[in-house]
């Protein structure tokens, strides 16, 4: 119903009472003032400190949090540990909204078809969702990222390729429910082909609960790049990702607790943001809420 | 109810077969596919690796490989560790002891923990205590489990000196008391996601039992409300947990490996990274399957009990 009020409105859709709703959602707000900040300092922040991520200083080595222009100190090899944050940062933004992209991407379509075409196809689609959701994800994403080269690119397409299936029920679900509706009869009676119909009339109207799984899709695949960066089969370092930085920190948790707590209070900061975000969207967009 | 079970059963075995099918495609995208591990070997020539593939039958059509793969898995064959050489089913069976018992422990505090939490959210709706709960929630399910693993290690282990930062066991001791507090750190690290999970769940639940006309008429006869929520509300709200919890198994299972990680607990998620680190592909696959094949179980399992307790399902 929303995102029919949305349409009414075309002119002046931050006049609508779905970002009057969102804009009421304090948690969203937060969440949203957050993520801008992380980004912010992700990608204009190296510039602004005195050491490059990649710099060694080995009589630096183990700087506690505050030591000279060492703002959050240094790691076992004297690198910066600001400096590394960030730039880490800029890989785990980066590949967590690009596999978010490319997991939506394929929900939607699967989704779409198959809660379109209905019948044999669609019960076929739904059946392997149900069996990739069988899956415990960590153990898919290690298995693939163990055998493929782990680049980047690559962890990103395997984190989508196994994080697609929570999109795909929920548009099946949507499309189902308005494949009957007059206006899809009539674009059907006026004789629109079938992928017309799907992309161009049904998917607008099913656009509310993409955005709010896509936005819970990017906190998933943010914490699921983490886990594998976290257990080594993630990014490589010298690139380094929040995950990879709490890589090897365990073994200096006595002597150096920074090295652990900084990497993973950004994972925390990060993926809740986009929780929050994401809660805030449910609320203004009128998605029921079937899962958390 | 055989009726509900025949059709629960069947709907499982399509299910696993769609699982074997997903698994074997995992194994064969894999370059170089199960020969992957011989590569490498400087001892062997592109001739003995073709050798070998028409000795195993990897030179048949893949759909002729897939149905005696999964013959085999069926038998119980599920091949053998390329390191030690044992079966790959008595390697986990060797380990799932353990798994299992740091999922039980974990699960069983998160529902008891979250049921309370969610309850006393929903009878003390937007008070201080439910508002903090839900913001609690969100971040807790925010919170990389690893990283919890982490900071409880560095309070509890290295700060305060409570409880041991790892394994499963004092070697030489092995008490039920020294299994006990090897045990509290892991399964608490393990429950915080699926307090959060079943905190929200629970509150919604109550809320939902709460609006039914059975607690009107509950309240119209003067039932006290200590006993309403105790009798019609919590039980009403509970049993749906079982299927919750059956559908929050991935990610149990998910937790647990890292977990596992964390405090060098000797389940099946470490046996899982240290096949990955030696390449062991028979017990990877093993265990990839064997997950899979736990959570259709457990949902299953989860199903049944529900019919079992629950009349409307089984019936309706």
């Amino acid at each position: 119903m929303t995102v029919i009020a949305v349409h009414a409105t075309p002119t002046r859709w931050w006049h609508s009472r779905a970002v009057s709703r969102f804009m009421r959602h304090h948690l969203a707000l937060v969440g949203i003032a957050m993520i801008t900040l992380l980004v912010l300092a992700c990608v204009l922040g190296p510039y602004a400190l005195p050491y490059d991520s990649l710099h060694i200083d080995l009589r630096a080595r183990f700087a506690p949090p505050l030591s000279g222009n060492h703002y959050l100190g240094t790691d076992p090899l004297g690198r910066d540990l600001a400096a590394r944050l960030l730039m880490a940062g800029r890989i785990s933004l980066l590949v967590g909204f690009s596999a978010m992209l490319l997991s939506t991407l394929i929900g939607t379509l699967v989704g779409v078809t198959a809660g379109y075409r209905g019948g044999w196809v669609g019960a076929a689609l739904m059946r392997t969702v149900d069996g990739f959701l069988s899956y415990p994800s960590i153990f898919l994403v290690l298995a693939l990222a163990a055998t493929l080269r782990p680049s980047p690119a690559m962890i990103t397409v395997i984190i989508a390729v196994t994080s697609w299936m929570e999109t795909a029920r929920i548009v099946e679900a949507e499309v189902r429910s308005l494949r009957e509706r007059e206006f899809v009869q009539a674009a059907r009676m006026v004789g629109l082909s079938r992928r017309h119909i799907m992309f161009r009339e049904i998917l607008p109207n099913a656009m509310g609960p993409i955005i709010v799984a896509a936005s819970l899709a990017v906190a998933r695949a943010i914490l699921l790049e983490a886990y594998i960066s976290f257990l080594g089969y993630g990014i490589q370092p010298p690139l380094p990702s929040w995950g990879n930085m709490l890589n090897g920190a365990q073994q200096y948790l006595a002597s150096a607790p920074w090295l652990a707590i900084i990497p993973g209070a950004a994972i925390t900061i990060a993926v809740t943001s986009f929780n929050f975000i994401g809660d805030g969207l449910r609320d203004a967009l009128d998605v029921r809420n079937d899962h958390i | 109810m055989s009726g509900f079970l025949l059709n629960r059963l069947s709907q499982s075995i399509v299910l696993l077969v769609i699982v074997s099918i997903i698994g074997f495609t995992v194994l064969n995208l894999m370059p170089g596919g199960p020969l992957a591990q011989f590569g490498l070997d400087p001892g062997m020539t592109q001739k003995d690796v073709e050798r070998l593939a028409a000795q195993l039958g990897l030179n048949r059509p893949l759909w002729i490989q897939y149905l005696d793969w999964a013959w085999r898995l069926l038998q119980g064959d599920w091949g053998h560790s390329f390191r030690d050489g044992s079966s790959v089913l008595t390697i986990i069976g060797r380990h799932l002891l353990a798994t299992l018992l740091l999922m039980g422990t974990s699960t069983a505090f998160a529902i008891a923990v979250g049921a309370w939490i969610g309850i006393r959210g929903a009878t003390h709706r937007y008070s201080l205590f439910d508002y903090c709960a839900t913001a609690g929630a969100m971040v807790a399910l925010s919170v990389p489990t690893f990283w919890f693993g982490l900071i409880g290690i560095y309070i509890f282990t290295l700060k305060l000196g409570w409880v041991p930062a790892g394994n499963m066991y004092t070697i030489g001791d092995g008490s039920v008391l020294d299994y006990l507090h090897h045990l509290i750190l892991p399964s608490l690290v393990l429950s915080l996601v699926h307090v959060a999970v079943w905190s929200r769940y629970m509150r919604t639940a109550t809320l939902d039992a709460l609006s039914q006309d059975f607690v009107k008429t509950a309240r119209a006869k003067g039932v006290s409300e200590r006993r309403i929520l105790l009798k019609h509300v919590v039980g009403n709200a509970l049993l749906p947990m079982i299927t919750l919890a059956g559908m929050q198994l991935p990610s149990i299972l998910t937790g647990a490996l890292v977990t596992e990680t964390v405090f060098t607990w000797p389940g099946m998620g470490r046996l899982f990274l240290d096949s990955l680190g030696y390449s062991d592909y028979p017990v990877v696959m093993g265990l990839l399957i064997f997950s899979a094949i736990l959570v259709v179980l457990g949902n299953l399992i989860a199903d049944i009990i529900i019919a079992t307790v629950d009349p409307r399902i089984r019936l309706g």
